[in-house]
């Protein structure tokens, strides 16, 4: 096992910095993940770490080791590529067998080593076909037991799920877990898919454009997102989103929704009349009886029934598109008018020029008549 | 094409078969042509019936050349020998020194980098005429004139672009990340080179060294100026049948019989790599 830390990393390509003084720090044995749109910098940091690319600046420590110059070969990482990267004109076996050989290893231990990681994820009995003969799950955990071969104490995994079926997908995200723990590999794992990040990662590093937006658990992230852009991307169906404008009441900061008003915890660092965006998850609201002082009553648009849940989409007064999200089975509209309410521990308030959260994310409905 | 009507047939057929007799006929003519002397080749109107001799084969193989007037020398057998030694030395050194050059380019964007592969592409283009004269001058001051050294260095204008460039291709479409896995898995840059890169590059390698090979075999204007001639290759050595005494048609055409039967040969032999080799790359996705 290793640690790996990378220090204030700048990558250039001509005049485009793909990374920005990045800072991090992977304890030995924790599973990070990175995550983040397409073109956000997490394939060349990953690349970074294992050596084929080279910063134009900062440093990369494996085990308190300095890295930076040390060639690809001699840095004892393991890695899978988004696109399997698999040597088109060896068999299965010999692919996986190639950290085996460079390391040379008698015949023995190197066919015992590639059976047992191939009867591992299942694939012993494709051994002898070229990459060309596999399916396209094969070709992934093939790809995967060569990263996993020589039991590496960094393990650096790019998207291995990105080209795979959502069945196995699936299976996958299930299995990675207990197949990484047991490795007890420190693991750096690249993502676009945020139920991925949350099912495997110790910490998640939310990137975008060249630098970490967010460092945190799982459940920090989806709870306490740093910007509205993480909000978005975390969460299926997506968090709503309402522009409101804070305003000053007698019991503190205050915003409307519909003209119901939402009382903001005293906190929160807004100033009166600032613009705002009002975060809050499908899941967080719920119906509620009309009549009710707290409720926002609400047009149902649409209702779509998924397998374990029920999504309604509904608009406000002023034409506003709500999701609403419970369990399936549970009863709910679906048509005509209704009213809802919002959890109001589990709001967020953005600032809506920076796009940052601002304060707690406690909010609370207020009684009529105590507003204002 | 599954609906063809009769009448497509019969074109398609005449069609193809217009363009095989364009194409074959005379390689056809030339083979009838080595079978006969010079008078039933001269005569008027030409036929195809005639009876066959191989005394243009066996003058060009003992290298006694019956002419109406006299017995000549000729060293044809020699010049063939040539043409194979500096074809292959040829393609031997320009696949040694082009396919590391290629890896090179295609793999590490240096300065100027471009400049350099365009400058030796650029030697194709350039008419041979132009630098022979001043290459004639040196090749004599420094001694390279007239040695099968000085040939297969200047053959190198012929066949190192042509491998460099062709075989650039093809590093470039194997991708990086094959390779990079390779080096993660602990082996060093040039273990990389031998058992990744030049494997999947191998047919596009072997496609470029054939093609170098005709180049290099068919050239003329270098052998002709550069070097005398026991070292001539049969490009040139086929002048030695135009002689005072007229051209010997008959032993020209068994001449070019025996010197075009080892490209052909290989060609045929190589054909599917040849094909693959040189379309694989434009086809991928």
């Amino acid at each position: 096992m290793a640690s790996v830390e990378l220090q204030n990393i700048t990558k250039r390509y001509k005049d485009l910095t793909v990374l920005d003084r990045i800072s991090l720090t992977v304890a030995e044995g924790e599973t990070l993940v990175l995550f983040g749109p397409s073109g956000a910098g997490k394939t060349v940091l990953l690349r970074l770490i294992c050596g084929v690319v080279e910063p134009e600046d900062g440093r990369v420590l494996i085990g308190d080791e300095d890295m930076t110059d040390v060639e690809a070969e001699d840095r004892g990482v393991g890695m899978a590529f988004q696109n399997f990267a698999l040597f088109p004109h060896m068999s299965a076996f010999d692919n996986i067998a190639s950290p085996l050989e460079a390391r040379k290893q008698t015949r023995g231990a190197l066919k015992d080593g590639v059976e047992a990681v191939a009867k591992l994820l299942r694939i012993d009995h494709v051994l002898s076909h070229a990459p060309r003969e596999l399916s396209n799950g094969q070709k992934q955990r093939t790809a995967l037991a060569r990263a996993l071969v020589g039991s590496p104490p960094i393990l650096l995994l790019d998207d291995p799920l990105r080209n795979v079926d959502a069945k196995l997908r699936f299976e996958m995200r299930l299995e990675l877990p207990r197949l990484l723990a047991d490795r007890n590999a420190t693991v750096i794992y690249v993502t676009q898919d945020y139920k991925e990040a949350m099912a495997l990662g110790d910490r998640i590093a939310v990137m975008s454009a060249g630098q970490i937006e967010q460092l945190g658990t799982p459940a920090e992230i989806y709870l306490k997102p740093a910007n509205i852009e993480i909000a978005r991307l975390f969460g299926d169906p997506t968090i709503n989103l309402l522009d409101v404008t804070v305003r000053t009441g007698v019991h503190g900061f205050f915003a409307e929704i519909s003209g119901v008003p939402l009382n903001l915890p005293g906190d929160v660092k807004v100033r009166d009349g600032q613009a705002c965006v009002l975060g809050f998850r499908p899941e967080t609201v719920s119906f509620v009886e009309a009549g009710d002082g707290h409720a926002i009553p609400v047009e149902i648009e649409a209702e779509t029934p998924l397998n374990e849940k029920t999504v309604t989409l509904a608009t406000t007064a002023n034409g506003r598109e709500i999701l609403i999200s419970r369990p399936a089975g549970t009863p709910g509209p679906s048509s005509g008018t209704a009213h809802i309410a919002i959890a109001p521990d589990k709001a967020l308030l953005f600032d809506r020029e920076s796009g940052e959260r601002v304060g707690a994310s406690l909010l609370s409905t207020v009684a009529e008549g105590e507003a204002a | 094409m599954e609906h063809t009507s009769t009448l497509e047939k019969v074109l398609r057929a005449s069609a193809l078969t217009a363009v095989v007799i364009f194409f074959m006929f005379p390689i056809f003519w030339i083979i009838l042509m080595s079978f006969q002397t010079n008078e039933t080749i001269l005569r008027v109107p030409p036929s195809m019936i005639f009876e066959p001799t191989l005394s243009n084969y066996r003058g060009i193989i003992t290298g006694q050349l019956e002419t109406n007037a006299a017995t000549l020398e000729i060293n044809f057998m020699r010049n063939l020998w040539n043409s194979v030694f500096l074809s292959v030395s040829s393609v031997a050194v320009a696949l040694a020194l082009g396919v590391p050059a290629a890896y090179a380019f295609a793999r590490h964007k240096f300065r100027g980098s471009e400049d350099i592969a365009f400058t030796l592409l650029s030697f194709r283009f350039a008419p041979p005429l132009l630098v022979l004269l001043p290459l004639t001058l040196y090749f004599q001051q420094i001694g390279l004139a007239d040695t099968y050294f000085g040939l297969v260095w200047v053959y190198q204008l012929i066949c190192l672009p042509l491998i460099l460039w062709i075989v650039r291709g093809y590093f470039e479409d194997i991708s990086p990340d094959i390779e990079y896995a390779y080096r993660i898995a602990g082996h060093s840059w040039f273990a990389t080179f031998r058992k990744i890169a030049l494997p999947l590059a191998g047919p596009g390698i072997a496609a470029a060294g054939l093609l170098a090979f005709i180049f290099a075999w068919n050239n003329f204007i270098f052998a002709l100026v550069l070097a005398s001639a026991d070292k001539q290759p049969v490009t040139v050595g086929a002048l030695a049948f135009i002689t005072a005494s007229g051209i010997q048609y008959g032993q020209i055409a068994a001449g070019i019989v025996l010197s075009v039967a080892p490209t052909l040969a290989l060609a045929l032999y190589a054909q599917r790599y040849l094909v693959e080799g040189l379309s694989l790359g434009a086809v991928k996705g």
